[in-house]
Order: structure tokens, then C-alpha cells, then sequence
């Protein structure tokens, strides 16, 4: 079968484009969603009931529904309600952000609870508060834990972000769309995109590799 | 032992989930030998294809035309719809025979896919707010920002625009929120469209203004050399001629054509 090799060659630079915006939304919206997770994750731990119980409802609702519905309802939906319009990189950002949060809440929730109970007990028994255990015992510990789960975030969320081209954003997914309707290469193009996502992805997996090396306890 | 009863309930339940499978389809093969047109479509351009009120069925003048096709060339007709651009890369693919979604023919899409002859005559125009004072005609569009939808005429007509700025959308509706919602200052479409569009609600927000531009003429595409555009432009032929065709063009568009 014919291969317009020309034809993907001459779109790489446009894709590559697409690629570097697809970045910029995955790593703002996962260091967002770290920040997001760190917080909801020990929520889901502390005593305060309430607290707890906000954390649950947030991560149940984000995980119970798939992230393009998510984009739509910050996008499309959310202007019928404060009456004016989001912008698109704002709405992008937003809801994989907030996607990201639980998941990540969840893989922080998993790292601090495969600590010891001891290692809490002892903290408590040395005369420091739950938050002081946390921020200088348990913490540095279950940090080790998360790196592959958070790594495998980042990667999803790499793949996910194609999502947001539903609102017109041309991140590298729309990019090909875009090639493909003026040329009709589908495969050609649709192989170029995945190579480019491969590319990425591969290179985040390596990244993490390195990070669990450095942090590894002799 | 617990375990190997576990296991072996999720293998039988696998297994027979397989075997309810393969059951339907070979129940199919005997009782179908009948010539099936597999057409594709974009299930969200009233009037021409869209979900009919409350039913997931669709209705709308393509799919009334292509179903009076395939009654006339003696074959059962069976609709899937898909994003737009995705319906020429699936008539090449091989998974629709033919397409049939206000698709007009252009000298680009006749490289890619063959055309059956032409059934109806249609133009782009711009959509803008109401309240907009600022835009009568395409020459004011000049840097402003203009939604589409993706791989139509009104993307190519957009984009032919001088420094605008151009975001395209998967479907109309979408591209039409966009211009409610302030994130366009206009949208460029099917005119039929639009008017329905407006017709239906729309009218509240939005309305169109300039000429008609680029006189287009809507086609079936086939597959490129395949022998079923004459079979369609055939049977065609036979409802203009006995009068079918001229009914549901008034049954849509009022007028005879």
C-alpha cells in the first residue's frame, strides 16, 4: 500500500507545534493537580469529618465521569451559569486539573497508607502533632511510593489532553484532525500523531525510571 | 478450592459471552442475503440529518432521499453516523459505501472521492449576534474571530478571510454555542442550516447577514471510482422523474425545486 511519506514529513513541524502545546496543558495541569491531590489525598486521611467527607464527594464525582464530559461542562456549561464566557485555555487547564486532583488524591491517599502504622504511632508518641508526623515522617516516606503512579499520570494525562481539542484547542491530536481534512491522509497522519505521542510518552517513562533510581534506599 | 470455583465461574461467564456472539452473527448470515447500502452521515445538520424529537432515529432531507435510494436500487439501508471529517477517511477505509451528509462538492474532495450528481443547491453565510452592528459582510470579518466546523466549506471560506482568527469545532451546534457564548464574533456555515438554526430558536441570539456566498452544490460521495455512483445517479434520475424526489424537497424546503 502507497505511503505518502512526503505528505507526513512536510506536517511534522505542525504537529510538533501541536506537541509542545499538548505539553504546556499536561504539565501545568499536573503540577496543578499535584498540588490539588496532595491536599485532597491527606484530606481523605485527616479526622475532621467534614473535611473528609467534601474530599470523598470531589473524587468520586471526578472519577465517575469521563474527562471529555468534564471539559464540556467547564466549557459549554459552566458560562449558562456565571453568565460569561471561560476561555478556552483557562476551561482546558481547569478541568484537567481538577481531573487530575483526584486521581492524583487517590495515589497520595495509597503512598501515606502504605506506611507502617507505626511510623504515626511513633511520631505521636514522641510528642508531635498528626500534622507534624505527616509533613516530616510519613510524607518523605510515602514520596518514594508515588513516583510510578504519578509518573503513569503524567503520561496519562499526556494522551488525555487530546480531549481538549473537542473546544478548539489545537493541541497535537487537533493538529492531524485539522492535516486530515484538508488532505485526507488519514493514515499517514494519524500515524505521525501517534509516533509524536509515543515520543512523549516514552521520554516522560524513562524520566520517571531515572527519578525512582536517584530515590532508591540502599 | 474457592479459588478454582471462582475461576472457573469467570471462564464459563467469558465463554458464553463469546458464544452469544459468534450465535448472532451466524443467525444473521442466513437470513440476509439481501443488498445492503451502508451510508454515513453526520447526524447533527437540521434539516438535512439529525435525531428525530425524542428518538434516536434520524430523519432530515438526506436521510428521506438516501433511504427513497436505496428503496429504488432494491437495497436495505443502514445509516451510522460519525464526525464529519471522519466520513470521507471511512468511505476510503471501506466502512461506509457511500456518504451523504450536505456535503458539497468541491474540486479538492472530487480528488479524494467520486461524487454522485449533484441534488441540491445550497451557499454559505455568515451568523452573527444580534446585537452586532459591526459586521455586514464578509469584507468586515477582516481580523475578527470566525468559528467553523471542521472540513467544511465554512472552514475553507474562513480561513480564506484576512487575518482572522479561526477555531473550528467537531459539530455546528458547538460552533453556534461558541458564538452565543462570546468566543467568536461570527460563524460561517450551510445556509439552509443556519436558517433552521435560527428558525428553531436561534433567532433569539443570532441572525445572518450578508449575500449568499459560493454557490455549492451538495453531492453523495462514493468511493473514489466506485461503480455506485451510477447506480445512485440511476436511481435518482428515476425519482425525479416520478416524483418522489420533488416531494420531499417540498416536504423540507417548501418550494418545488
Amino acid at each position: 500500500m502507497e505511503l505518502n511519506f512526503d505528505l507526513m514529513v512536510k506536517s511534522f513541524p505542525l504537529l510538533l507545534a501541536g506537541a509542545g502545546i499538548t505539553v504546556e496543558i499536561t504539565a501545568m495541569s499536573v503540577f496543578m493537580g499535584l498540588i490539588i491531590g496532595c491536599l485532597v489525598g491527606i484530606a481523605r486521611l485527616c479526622t475532621i469529618k467534614p473535611l473528609r467527607y467534601l474530599a470523598n464527594v470531589y473524587v468520586d464525582f471526578i472519577r465517575g465521569t469521563p474527562l471529555l464530559v468534564q471539559i464540556f461542562l467547564v466549557y459549554f456549561a459552566l458560562p449558562g451559569i456565571i453568565g460569561s464566557r471561560v476561555d478556552p485555555f483557562l476551561a482546558a487547564i481547569s478541568a484537567c486539573s481538577i481531573n487530575s486532583g483526584a486521581y492524583i488524591a487517590e495515589i497520595f491517599r495509597a503512598g501515606i497508607q502504605s506506611i507502617d502504622k507505626g511510623q504515626m504511632e511513633a511520631g505521636r508518641s514522641l510528642g508531635m502533632s498528626w500534622a507534624q508526623t505527616m509533613r516530616y515522617i510519613i510524607m518523605p516516606q510515602a514520596f518514594k511510593r508515588i513516583i510510578p503512579p504519578l509518573g503513569n499520570e503524567f503520561i496519562a494525562m499526556l494522551k488525555d489532553s487530546s480531549l481538549v481539542s473537542v473546544i478548539g484547542f489545537e493541541e497535537l491530536t487537533r493538529r492531524g484532525q485539522l492535516i486530515i481534512a484538508r488532505t485526507y491522509a488519514s493514515f499517514e497522519i494519524w500515524m505521525a500523531v501517534a509516533i509524536v505521542y509515543l515520543v512523549m510518552t516514552f521520554a516522560v517513562a524513562r524520566f520517571t525510571g531515572y527519578l525512582e533510581r536517584r530515590f532508591e534506599t540502599k | 478450592m474457592k479459588k478454582v470455583l471462582v475461576f472457573l465461574m469467570m471462564a464459563i461467564m467469558a465463554c458464553s459471552m463469546m458464544l452469544t456472539g459468534c450465535g448472532g452473527s451466524k443467525e444473521e448470515k442466513k437470513a440476509e442475503p439481501a443488498k445492503v447500502l451502508r451510508v454515513g452521515t453526520e447526524p447533527a445538520f437540521a434539516p438535512f440529518e439529525f435525531p428525530k424529537e425524542g428518538s434516536k432515529e434520524l430523519t432530515g432531507f438526506d436521510i428521506e432521499l438516501v433511504q427513497a435510494i436505496g428503496k429504488q436500487m432494491g437495497a436495505k439501508v443502514e445509516i451510522s453516523g460519525m464526525g464529519f471529517d471522519a466520513l470521507i477517511p471511512a468511505l476510503n477505509a471501506g466502512n461506509i459505501d457511500v456518504a451523504i451528509a450536505g456535503m458539497t462538492i468541491t474540486e479538492e474532495r472530487k480528488k479524494a472521492v467520486s461524487f454522485s450528481d449533484p441534488y441540491y443547491t445550497s451557499g454559505l453565510i455568515i451568523m452573527v449576534k444580534k446585537d452586532n452592528t459591526a459586521v455586514k459582510s464578509i469584507d468586515d470579518l477582516k481580523g475578527k474571530r470566525i468559528a467553523a466546523q471542521i472540513g467544511t466549506t465554512g472552514e475553507m471560506k474562513s480561513r480564506s478571510v484576512e487575518g482572522a482568527k479561526v477555531t473550528t469545532f467537531n459539530t455546528q451546534d458547538e460552533a453556534a454555542l461558541e458564538l452565543k457564548n462570546g468566543g467568536v464574533d461570527a460563524v460561517i456555515g450551510d445556509l439552509p442550516v443556519m436558517e433552521y438554526y435560527l428558525a428553531k430558536g436561534g433567532s433569539q441570539f443570532a441572525m445572518t447577514v450578508g449575500e449568499k456566498m459560493e454557490a455549492e452544490q451538495y453531492g453523495i460521495a462514493a468511493k473514489k471510482g466506485s461503480k455506485l455512483v451510477e447506480d445512485i445517479n440511476k436511481a435518482m434520475a428515476e425519482l425525479k422523474k416520478n416524483g418522489e424526489f420533488d416531494k420531499i424537497y417540498k416536504k423540507w424546503f417548501g418550494e418545488a425545486k
